[in-house]
């Protein structure tokens, strides 16, 4: 789950780090009295789960809180990349001497947290890592110790801060975003630019926080901070439905049992010629009630055609499903052609139940995704 | 031969009176393998599946009393980690956690332990493994799979048994099935148990399953280059997957900067020489090929 730069600026701000003050607002008019608090001249800054926002032009300077009120009617309501902003953070504007890059991530290859720190700040490290990758120092945190006092030191002379205060502040600082990511069960927690003032102090500029998903059910206070806006209304009635859904653009609509068979569903109807509208993983052990609410919510995309079933029965029973189809047909608000494949687990009794039904059987992936292919080309 | 479990595994099941861990218990001891005993905090001296399985307290005694060495954990992801570590300190030296929804993090501390302990983690997230015609530990169905010359190592589970399914219907069976899971964090990896199904006489082809989302299969085709000399055949899933979104599996995803795709995987694979179906069902025939048959 991502969070906002302003919910991460505070997260972190909890940590002892030193951020840049200033507040969210939501209309022109809060800009104006957010900008008329801070006294000085302000970023605006939109608040969207999309890279690239200071190039779309999501990012604007004010010097004054009448030029805020401009700057907050122009990227209020704007859209970057596909995503309406609905609020913006009207940060102090600061100036600076040096941008440093402090980033914690989690590891797969080495399965340790990995502070990741660059004196060439401000900019995406992904750049970095291309440009110049001797600028980039990795550190793993000890993986039962957790981060050291000496380690965080390391990082700090490593990346040339000779200033032993400066470098003392700079440990500190990766410290608290060590115990922010762990706390919190973050996959991801940056700082960039972590910006060095004219009087050599640090503080963070742009904070960034991605939380993984798994690890919200004992962080009910972060987990409120979700921002549903630009998120497909499909995908937040899937998770309300305990389905893993994510829409995407063609027009066969494709319920599957499990993710890789999932993918691989997509990827075989993309290799016929076809277009598939999501990705749809009812999990394991679905019932007749998961699957009804699975084809109700492909269903609800007006371009879908057809809709593929695809399952490979192991602990979900091709029987329940087959009766989720049929429970899902009597309600449903429209009727599609579908092409249903199920193999495995109680696979008799299922085909059993669908003999009735009307909809095209499959006997195997190419089958199912050829048939399905053919149904949208018409 | 098989790698990491026979008929001579003795398994202890951790979660065993919980609904999913009953379920599969029962899969398990129909399908023949070894279940020794079972583990649920204050159900000891009880006795799961049919009166069939003791159970015990904790897993120190259900090691002291059955001998186990092995053990599945069913047990809910806000208590798998806990159950992992319980299982290493008890000197279990083949440990598989099938619980899905682990915390990341929580996995970082819990893989050190178990390294040091000696034991060997697989998952979580995982379907298990499958020694056709000896030992079931997980959740793979029995019926798709016979015992012969091929190893299976996947990240995903149905996609698995779609291509194990495809494998036995031509007539080849398999040595040993392994799920390794699709979580970021996973005890074990594929280069690891290519190197056992590498070493295993029986072992003649190795057939490798993995997704989008970090670099496992790169390092995969590192390894095959410098190691492996039997046929490897591989399919990599999510080859139309958009980037930056989750595709069901927690460690599937491909990043901001574009990195993990299927298409970087499969060129990698492809570099070493191994064969990279377009089709899981194709899986099985480019086997068949490999193989002279």
């Amino acid at each position: 789950m991502k969070l906002h730069e302003y919910q991460a600026r505070d997260i972190v701000a909890r940590y002892g780090i030193p951020v840049t003050g200033g507040g969210v607002a939501a209309t022109a008019e809060e800009v104006q009295k957010v900008a008329e608090q801070i006294g000085g001249p302000v970023a605006v800054k939109a608040q969207v789960h999309v890279g690239g926002r200071g190039k779309a032009g999501g990012i604007k300077l004010a010097n004054t809180p009448a030029e805020a009120f401009d700057a907050g009617k122009a990227i209020l309501g704007m859209d970057i990349k596909g995503l309406t902003v609905e609020k913006v953070l009207v940060a102090e504007a600061i100036t600076f001497e040096k941008e440093i890059y402090l980033g914690v991530i989690l590891d797969r290859a080495t399965k340790r947290v990995v502070l990741i720190a660059s004196s060439e700040g401000g900019v995406e490290i992904e750049e970095v890592a291309k440009t110049n990758p001797d600028a980039i120092i990795k550190l793993a945190a000890d993986p039962l110790l957790g981060l050291q006092p000496y380690q965080a030191q390391e990082l700090a002379y490593s990346i040339g801060l000779t200033d032993a205060k400066q470098a003392r502040q700079f440990a500190s600082i990766a410290t608290g975003l060590y115990r922010a990511f762990v706390e919190n069960d973050a996959e991801l927690a940056e700082i960039n630019p972590l910006v060095v003032l004219p009087n050599g102090q640090l503080q963070a500029l742009d904070s960034k926080i991605v939380l993984d998903d798994s690890g919200l059910f004992r962080h009910t206070e972060v987990a409120g901070m979700r921002d549903i806006a630009g998120e497909p209304e499909s995908e937040i009635k899937a998770r309300e439905n305990g389905l893993t859904f994510i829409k995407l653009d063609g027009n066969i609509g494709c319920m599957v049992n499990g993710a890789g068979l999932a993918m691989a569903t997509m990827d075989v109807v993309n290799l016929f010629g076809g277009e598939p509208a999501n990705f749809l993983d009812i999990g394991g052990g679905a019932n007749a009630q998961k699957v009804a609410a699975a084809l109700d919510i492909i269903l609800d995309d007006p371009n879908v055609k057809v809709v593929m079933v695809n399952i490979f029965g192991g602990i979900t029973r091709c029987d329940e499903v087959a009766k989720g189809i049929v429970e899902a047909q009597k309600i449903i608000k429209r009727q599609v052609p579908m092409v249903v494949r199920l193999v495995g687990t109680n696979e008799e009794e299922g085909q059993r139940i669908l003999a009735d039904a009307s909809l095209t059987p499959a006997s195997t992936l190419a089958d199912a995704a050829q048939k399905a292919v053919d149904i949208a080309k018409q | 031969m098989s790698i990491l479990a026979d008929k001579n595994t003795r398994l202890i099941v951790q979660g065993i009176t919980g609904r999913e861990g009953e379920f599969h218990s029962r899969q398990m001891l129909e399908y023949g393998t070894n279940l020794v005993g079972g583990v649920t905090p204050g159900r000891g001296g009880q006795k799961a599946v049919d009166g069939r399985v003791p159970v015990f307290n904790t897993v120190k005694e259900a090691v002291k009393e059955t001998g186990a060495n092995a053990t599945v954990i069913y047990v809910p992801a806000a208590f798998a980690p806990d159950a992992v570590r319980e299982a290493a300190d008890a000197g279990i030296p083949l440990i598989v956690c099938i619980t899905e929804g682990v915390p990341a993090l929580d996995m970082v501390a819990t893989y050190e332990f178990v390294k040091l302990k000696g034991s060997r983690l697989i998952g979580p997230n995982c379907p298990g493994l499958l020694t056709p015609g000896e030992a079931k530990l997980g959740i793979i169905p029995g019926s798709i799979a016979k015992p012969g010359p091929v190893g299976v190592v996947s990240k995903s589970g149905t996609l698995t048994y779609e291509a194990v399914d495809a494998l036995t219907r031509i007539g080849l069976g398999q040595t040993s099935i392994v799920g390794i899971g699709g979580d970021p964090i996973i005890g074990t990896n594929f280069i690891d148990v290519l190197a056992m199904f590498q070493a295993d006489p029986a072992t003649e082809a190795i057939v490798l399953i993995g997704e989008i989302g970090g670099n496992a299969e790169q390092d995969a085709a590192a390894f095959i280059k410098e190691n492996v000399t039997k046929p490897v055949v591989s399919f990599i899933a999510g080859q139309s997957a958009p980037p930056g979104k989750r595709m069901g599996h927690a460690g599937a995803i491909i990043g901001a900067g574009g990195e993990g795709t299927a298409q970087e995987k499969i060129a990698a694979l492809e570099a070493v020489g191994a064969k990279v179906a377009k089709l899981p069902t194709d899986i099985a025939k480019l086997v068949a090929e490999s193989l002279g048959k």
